[in-house]
């Protein structure tokens, strides 16, 4: 297993003597870490969400997309397959889709122009046999050893997943049952519309995004907003789920009436404020349109794709990491076929929630950059996870908890070998 | 002496003036958001308006979110009052480059179609330089009121397919 760097014999990757409940700074900032990731996560055994078929309904839709930091083609075949290749000619390595998305019979690569079919299969190379006799490839030449790389794939109720290993387990083992359940309430089986795109680069490592996620401690503390128009507060109906393998999680809340919160929790929510109201408040509404008990699920699902339930405004966020101190977050916003136009312009209007102006995720977006450049200008630290001793790691029922954090550790510390 | 008859010059100096009006608007628009007196920016817009900041890849596919989308001001209105009340982001300076302005026409109502490109640029109190924070252009309709022109639609569509972390203020 461990054919990389010895980081594990390295002191500089010694682990802090308290376990779960220290996260040392390495894990965060380091590129000998970052580098093990990419191999062990992003292409190792996880299945990588990288697109919804509604973004590529018809034979020859494609889309650009990326599995960790590597790019690759998301494509519909002419009998309705899709397939999942590295965007890299197997010839000179070019980069050959430069579409965000489209429509094509094949793919040409314009530097020499071969030329591969939907699948990545090889189909053609210019002067193969040469001209006049002369040049031209090797007689011997394997057309079907030289395809583009390709990936498994894997849908589930119109969600795209790809991986780099053949043998994954089906999805349904990947995620678990209580996170699969989550995730078929927030698809649902309807059909897919697809809103439009929010995309934006965050200077932080890409694991804070999935720990943002995972600690609803922050819920009620940084995102005022929130607290002040009373969606959430401590002491809602709450779950922080984890999967057995802590990998994957689930923030789930249930909108409750603001007047109700009892006064002892106002004053420990600096953010609370009696009598603020909206011009709009309509755009706070919650339509009930999910069998679940909650109103608002954040699905961290690894180790790429985050799905926002959030109330009426739905997206999927994936992580797009470009080193240790930077990613690259994609949101494809989407809607159900059969919404009324009303429907749609409740979920756009709700979308001033999140995003890169979203009222909660700027919020987030900030912190996370608070944290590497905190990180970064005084370095060699580590971080304090203590929250809900009681709970060790995994599921918690209370906001107050970082439990789902330590669980996600004792899975990442398991797969990276330190 | 100009050679020309008397009602054109009155169009030419009308479109000029107009032209003239819309670039006031907008330069008054710039400086309040470079000063951040997001209350005096709500006023520069109809009840009715509509604001949505979206990118160029969503504009050009008929996409319709945005990252900031508000039917009315009051929406506009939550929206200032949200970011100078609760919202938690780094202190920084904005300075909004407003130019190529083009009066497109005007509707049989009298509301005036309009186009300008915009550039913002951001500076934060931890970095040194400026960074270009958004490049796009903002298609425009304005009314014209007893208290002068008023914004019923402003549309800015960023050419970046990136947005820089957040964009917490609004452009």
């Amino acid at each position: 297993m461990n054919d990389g760097p010895a980081l594990s014999h390295d002191p500089r990757y010694a682990w802090p003597a308290e376990g779960l409940r220290r996260v040392p700074d390495w894990v965060y900032t380091d590129a000998a870490v970052y580098q093990r990731e990419v191999e062990r996560i992003f292409h190792g055994r996880t299945w990588n969400y990288v697109a919804l078929e509604a973004e590529i309904p018809n034979p020859g839709d494609f889309i650009r997309s990326n599995v960790g930091p590597t790019p690759v083609v998301v494509a519909r075949g002419k009998d309705g397959s899709i397939h999942v290749m590295e965007n890299r000619c197997a010839h000179r390595a070019a980069e050959f889709c430069r579409e965000l998305t489209g429509n094509a019979k094949e793919f040409v690569c314009p530097y020499h122009q071969w030329t591969y079919e939907l699948n990545g299969a090889l189909r053609a190379v210019p002067f193969r046999r040469g001209v006049g006799g002369k040049g031209g490839m090797p007689a011997d030449f394997d057309m079907a050893a030289h395809g583009l790389t390709r990936l498994h794939v894997t849908t589930h109720r119109g969600v795209v997943f790809a991986s780099y290993v053949a043998d994954m387990e089906p999805l349904a083992d990947y995620l678990g049952p209580e996170i699969l359940r989550e995730f078929e309430a927030t698809f649902d089986g309807r059909k897919l519309t697809i809103l439009g795109h929010y995309r934006h680069s965050l200077p932080g490592n890409w694991k804070l995004y999935h720990e943002n996620l995972k600690d609803p401690y922050h819920a009620t503390l940084l995102h005022t907003f929130l607290v002040t128009f009373g969606l959430l507060v401590a002491g809602n109906k709450s779950l922080m789920l984890a999967d057995a393998t802590g990998r994957h999680g689930v923030m789930a809340s249930a909108k409750s009436d603001a007047t109700k919160v009892a006064a002892d929790l106002k004053g420990e929510m600096r953010a609370y404020k009696e009598g603020m109201t909206l011009a709009e408040p309509r755009f706070m509404d919650f339509i009930d349109e999910f069998d679940s008990p909650w109103s608002v699920t954040m699905a961290t699902i690894w180790p790429n794709l985050i799905v926002q339930r959030e109330m009426n405004t739905l997206g999927i966020r994936q992580i797009v990491p470009t080193g240790p101190h930077e990613f690259i977050m994609k949101w494809t916003m989407f809607g159900f076929e059969g919404d009324s136009e009303a429907m749609t312009r409740h979920r756009l209007r709700q979308g001033n929630l999140m995003g890169p102006a979203g009222f909660l995720g700027l919020e987030d977006n900030e912190a996370i950059k608070f944290v590497q450049d905190g990180m970064q200008r005084v370095p060699d630290g580590e971080h304090v996870v203590e929250l809900d001793p009681q709970t060790g790691y995994g599921t918690s029922d209370t906001l107050i908890s970082e439990a789902a954090i330590r669980g996600m550790y004792r899975h990442w510390r398991d797969v990276m070998g330190l | 002496m100009l050679d020309v008859p008397a009602p054109q010059i009155d169009s030419r100096i009308a479109a000029l003036l107009l032209h003239h009006e819309i670039d006031q608007f907008n330069a008054r628009y710039a400086a309040a958001l470079d000063a951040q007196r997001l209350t005096e920016w709500t006023e520069m817009f109809t009840e009715d308006a509509f604001y949505l900041v979206t990118s160029r890849e969503n504009a050009d596919r008929g996409m319709p979110v945005g990252l900031i989308y508000c039917e009315g001001r009051g929406m506009i209105r939550d929206r200032a009052f949200a970011l100078e009340k609760t919202a938690m982001f780094a202190p920084r300076y904005l300075r909004h480059i407003i130019g190529n302005l083009v009066v497109l026409g005007e509707e049989p109502n009298g509301d005036v179609r309009a186009q300008a490109n915009y550039v913002l640029l951001q500076v934060l109190f931890d970095r040194p330089d400026a960074t270009l924070h958004q490049v796009g252009v903002y298609h425009d309709v304005f009314c014209r009121t007893e208290s002068g022109l008023k914004l019923r639609e402003r549309r800015c569509v960023y050419d970046n397919l990136l947005v820089p972390n957040a964009l917490c203020l609004p452009v």
